[in-house]
């Protein structure tokens, strides 16, 4: 079962506004989901290696060789706030 | 040639006729053209024009299929063409680069004639997930094409295109290809370069063709497998890729997972696979039962796994270096506003469901077990493929299911890839091809059916021949009926 | 805890060294420092949709160097991870880094244990800059730079093996020294490439349980991050005594002002949910890319600096400066090989001491930037050495040396420095001076010996510095009968 606080803190996590109608619909579709994927825990996987790969490759690396970086207008192009030749934010909120 | 003679061809066909100078590739392009410009499926979000098809293209390549017109799921990065991925948050999105799939293809002559449509972030089984409104399926405009890959198998079916690139993370391929009458392969993970294709899940993810036959199937794989430097889980099909030329299935064994296929399988369906079963068998090939025990956990696993990849790789959508931007107010705001209103409900489901299973005190419990979980499958593929060359089993437990009908649960929705999502998991090559049609259990007129055929990691070559020979023993030659609503 | 217990300082350092790699850890993006923002980036670093990162193989190299070099244990097999964080300087919402399974483990450098060593990527740069249009009030912009994001690092991370402020600085400036002199991090603390932090408690003296720690963020410089712990030690134990307990947080050391400033996060506590990064494979460090590592080890600071203390008899003080850096320490070392009949430990005075001082007070010159020689200082030394010149001749001939490269032996030539080697004529010098300074001489005499030093002076004033000051000494003394 997700509770309602439990979405409220994953959606600040996963920094995601919610509407009052999503939070009411994702704490019951949540735990639905969960009921259903909670099966797992009758499986033994005791010893069992997590896989997060399938493909058999290691040491797959680059030469440390320069390739042309993108011209500072293009990587500004599709910006929403370009300023200055930088990507500009709100910022974060003070810290000290 | 007549024009409606150039649109019945396959795309194999289409590349002998430019071959041999009996249509020249323009000629092929404006017929295309013309035809994607008539979309009455939604199937397409973009439509080039005859200089943005050839953007980038080699027409004097000489490769095999070359000049003949390809359509692409909305989810490959083209420079200077708009890329969505259904999605609002990249609404006038416009890359800086191209996807080394879509790179090879232009390399080998073919022209991009349009971008498909697909659920949003590659996220859903119907393409209602689209953030653009739902693709129709050209058998029965009141059905899902299926997903995610719905837009371009919708195309292909409905000969708005000769053939589509599109993506499978745990279906996304396959079962549009089922729903719509049509051939659609999932290569081994790692065989095709994943660069530029944007990301659902990174572990899964892998882009294949979606063709009127198994032939144009094994063309395009051809030009799009390989090693790229620019991917470091890409490996390529040692050998490449032949078109397929088998006549019978003798001495072949094929396996079918009792524990699959079970309840929720609907009957005029079970009856195809059964039809096709007994195919196999009139080829000289032999049918045994097989144990994947743990693949009837593979949706659960992969509803874990999937939707955590998507959770960190979807963060990146954060309103500050492209893409759409809502709320100046202060950062915080500024990221989930934006990230609030640019994601729709199932992509918001999955990042709240993977974030969940990442987040501290449940990693191990959802996490951890489900990548355990997912070793256990791919060591029952790796028993099952000591005992047969392949494995069998219905695309989709459905036909294409009417718009709406699976909205209001989304395991019910999920469901839809129960027969697919174990052989993303072990991430070995998956085929479904057309095998006959069924009325969907409601009623109605007759409905594609798809069959699937698994073989081992990089044994592509195999699958497609077996499958060759299969399409010629079944003889699929229904056309979509358009029926509309 | 009882307020008469005395407590000692517990420190772990978390030091990130950036890589001076050609190009970024995961893309072929160029290094820079100092350029117009935004010039070096691309799809790759600016995390674009559909993007893939490909590891550095250089940058794998040079953490295996570090790790040979900080006698760390190598994985046989990392990986790496993704760390989830929103914020605008990590492009992708996540930084790749590696978590359980770093490329290098338990390790040492002097007295200090290494925890671990992992490799990531340096997060992009922010500029705070003023309000603008539409913001809520009191919400200013930042400006992000997307340049530095990417550049590959190496974190290390120390046991909490350092009691006091001092001995970070010392340990801090072996191991900035160690890794220069791997040439694979410029290690310019000023410029970021060499970033620390220190966690920092306090315990009573014999006891085997860590206090409460807090943070020290950043520091640029080693003799702030002294004083920055010495005075966050301070405070502690401050705290403590008066009965008070210490907080964990985050501090800022102002040293313009010499306080602690807390840093709290408005935010709610990090929760990285770290995951193993689908889009690479396994390291796994092969034998040739050990022996490479363990071959291209030069000598190190440590290690150099007792080979010149006990094989070459070098003081302590010029040992260390010399194996600090590698510059000093070759032009030693090619001062001894020019001349081997000089003593190293009188080389070594001269190079770090006389030499060093001459080169700051022209000009401040670099050693890159001297005329002088290793051979031709050698030169110097050895005219010092068989006692041709006096020392205070030496200093007059280095000067001209630093200034034009003069050869010294042409010096002690044209201007007839060479000290008075005929003992008659020095011993007609010393009567003079005896018989012209009566008074000191009585003194001397009547067993104040201190005053011989006017005596002294005298003869090399009369000498104009040729003599040699302990045959002069030896002189009076008989003559004035002592």
């Amino acid at each position: 079962m997700i509770e309602r606080e439990q979405v409220l803190h994953v959606a600040r996590l996963s920094r995601l506004k919610l509407s009052e109608e999503e939070v009411a619909a994702l704490e019951h579709e949540l735990s639905s989901i969960l009921d259903h994927v909670d099966r797992l825990t009758e499986i033994d996987v005791e010893g069992v290696e997590p896989t997060s790969h399938v493909v058999p490759l290691e040491n797959v690396l680059r030469d440390d060789l320069p390739r042309p970086s993108l011209d500072r207008d293009r990587a500004l192009e599709g910006a929403p706030d370009p300023h200055d030749g930088a990507f500009r934010v709100p910022s974060p909120q003070a810290e000290a | 040639m007549a024009e409606h003679e150039l649109l019945a061809a396959t795309a194999t066909e289409t590349a002998g006729l430019i071959a041999d100078g009996v249509v020249s590739s323009d000629e092929c392009l404006n017929a295309w053209l013309d035809r994607a410009a008539e979309d009455r499926l939604n199937g397409y979000l973009w439509k080039a024009d005859r200089a943005a098809a050839m953007r980038g293209v080699d027409p004097d390549s000489g490769a095999p299929g070359a000049g003949v017109p390809v359509a692409v799921k909305d989810i490959f990065c083209t420079t200077g063409v708009p890329t969505t991925a259904g999605s609002r948050i990249l609404e006038g999105y416009i890359p800086p680069y191209t996807s080394t799939a879509l790179s090879r293809l232009s390399a080998s002559g073919m022209p991009m004639i349009g971008k498909t449509n697909m659920d949003e972030f590659a996220m859903g089984s119907s393409n209602e997930n689209s953030a653009y409104g739902p693709v129709l399926n050209p058998w029965d405009h009141g059905r899902v094409p299926g997903g995610s890959s719905g837009g371009s198998a919708a195309v292909v079916a409905g000969r708005l295109a000769p053939w589509a690139l599109g993506t499978d993370t745990g279906g996304s391929i396959r079962q549009p290809a089922a729903l719509c009458g049509i051939v659609g392969l999932k290569p081994t993970y790692g065989a095709i370069s994943r660069y530029g294709m944007i990301a659902f899940a990174s572990s899964l993810d892998q882009c294949g063709p979606l063709t009127r036959d198994v032939t144009d199937a094994a063309l395009m794989l051809s030009r799009l497998q390989g090693r790229d430097e620019m991917d470091s889980t890409s490996v390529g099909i040692e050998g490449g890729v032949e078109l397929p030329s088998a006549v019978d299935l003798n001495g072949l064994r094929f396996g079918i997972p009792a524990d699959l296929i079970g309840e929720g399988l609907e009957a005029g369906v079970r009856k195809v696979f059964e039809q096709t079963t007994a195919a196999i068998e009139r080829l000289g090939g032999s049918i045994e039962s097989i144990a994947l025990p743990h693949s009837d956990h593979g949706i659960s696993a992969y509803y874990v796994l999937a939707p955590a990849e998507a959770s960190t790789n979807l963060a990146r959508y954060d309103g500050v270096r492209y893409g759409m931007r809502e709320s100046e107010d202060d950062l915080v705001s500024m990221y989930e506003e934006t990230r609030g209103a640019g994601f729709g409900p199932e992509v918001k489901r999955r990042i709240m469901l993977g974030t969940y299973a990442l987040s501290s005190g449940y990693y191990e419990a959802y996490y951890g077990r489900a990548q355990r979980v997912r070793t256990m499958i791919v060591r029952d593929f790796d028993k099952a493929f000591g005992q047969v060359d392949f494995v069998v089993t219905p695309t989709s437990p459905t036909v294409a299911f009417g718009l709406g009908e699976k909205t209001g649960d989304p395991w019910t929705m999920y469901l839809n890839d129960l027969y697919t999502v174990p052989m993303s998991l072990a991430g070995i090559p998956a085929i479904s091809i057309p095998a006959g049609t069924a009325g969907p259990a409601g009623g109605g007129p007759e409905l594609p059916v798809g069959f699937q055929i698994a073989a081992p990691a990089f044994a592509e070559q195999s699958l497609l021949e077996a499958a060759f020979a299969l399409e010629r023993e079944i003889g699929f030659e229904q056309e979509p009926q358009e029926v509309e609503r | 805890m009882s307020s008469e217990q005395e407590l000692e300082a517990v420190i772990g350092l978390e030091i990130h060294v950036q890589l001076s790699t050609r190009t970024k850890m995961f893309c072929g993006c160029e290094l820079s420092f100092g350029d117009r923002a935004n010039v070096h980036t691309c799809p790759i670093c600016l995390a674009h949709p559909g993007v893939l990162p490909v590891p550095n193989r250089t940058a794998i190299e040079y953490a295996l160097l570090i790790a040979a070099a900080l006698e760390c244990e190598v994985a046989p097999r990392s990986i790496f991870h993704r760390k989830n964080y929103f914020y605008p300087d990590s492009p992708k919402a996540y930084q790749i880094s590696q978590y359980d399974v770093p490329i290098a483990g338990a390790g040492r450098l002097g007295d200090v244990r290494i925890h671990r060593a992992h490799l990531e990527e340096d997060a992009a740069k922010m500029v705070h800059v003023g309000h603008h249009r539409g913001r809520i009030q009191g919400s200013d912009d930042s400006l992000v730079d997307f340049n530095r994001g990417g550049t590959p690092l190496v974190e290390i991370v120390t046991e909490p093996d350092l009691r006091s402020g001092a001995q970070v600085r010392e340990w801090g400036q072996l191991l900035r020294a160690t890794i220069r002199q791997l040439g694979v991090s410029d290690v310019n603390m000023e410029e970021g490439s060499l970033r620390c932090d220190a966690n920092v408690s306090v315990r009573p003296v014999g006891s085997d349980e860590f206090g409460t720690k807090t943070e020290m963020k950043n520091m640029n410089s080693f003799r702030f991050i002294e004083r920055g712990i010495e005075a966050e030690v301070a405070r502690q134990k401050e705290l403590i005594a008066s009965g008070g307990q210490v907080v964990q947080e985050t501090l800022h050391f102002d040293p313009a002002t010499g306080e602690l400033h807390s840093l709290r996060s408005k935010e709610e506590a990090h929760d990285y949910r770290y995951m193993p990064e689908p889009d690479l494979v396994p390291v796994v460090p092969t034998r040739q890319m050990l022996d490479a590592a363990a071959a291209a080890l030069p000598e190190l600071p440590a290690e150099r600096s007792q080979r010149y203390r006990e094989e070459l008899g070098v003081s302590e003080g010029a040992a260390l400066k010399l194996s600090f850096d590698l510059e000093w320490a070759e032009f030693f070392e090619g001062v001894i090989a020019h001349h081997p009949e000089i003593e190293p430990r009188a080389a070594a005075n001269w190079v770090t001491g006389e030499f060093a001082a001459e080169l700051r007070k022209q000009g401040d010159q670099a050693l890159g930037e001297t005329v002088v020689t290793p051979d031709s200082l050698g030169a110097l030394v050895r005219l010092v050495g068989s006692k041709r010149i006096s020392h205070s001749s030496a200093k007059a001939v280095l000067a001209e040396m630093v200034a034009d490269g003069a050869d010294p032996l042409e010096v002690v030539e044209e201007r007839g420095l060479e000290q008075i080697s005929d003992s008659g004529e020095l011993e007609k010098i010393v009567a003079q001076a005896i018989d012209e300074n009566p008074a000191p001489a009585e003194q001397v005499r009547s067993g104040n010996e201190k005053a011989i030093g006017a005596l002294v002076g005298a003869v090399m004033k009369a000498t104009q510095g040729r003599a040699d000051g302990g045959e002069v000494t030896r002189l009076l003394r008989r003559d004035l009968g002592l």
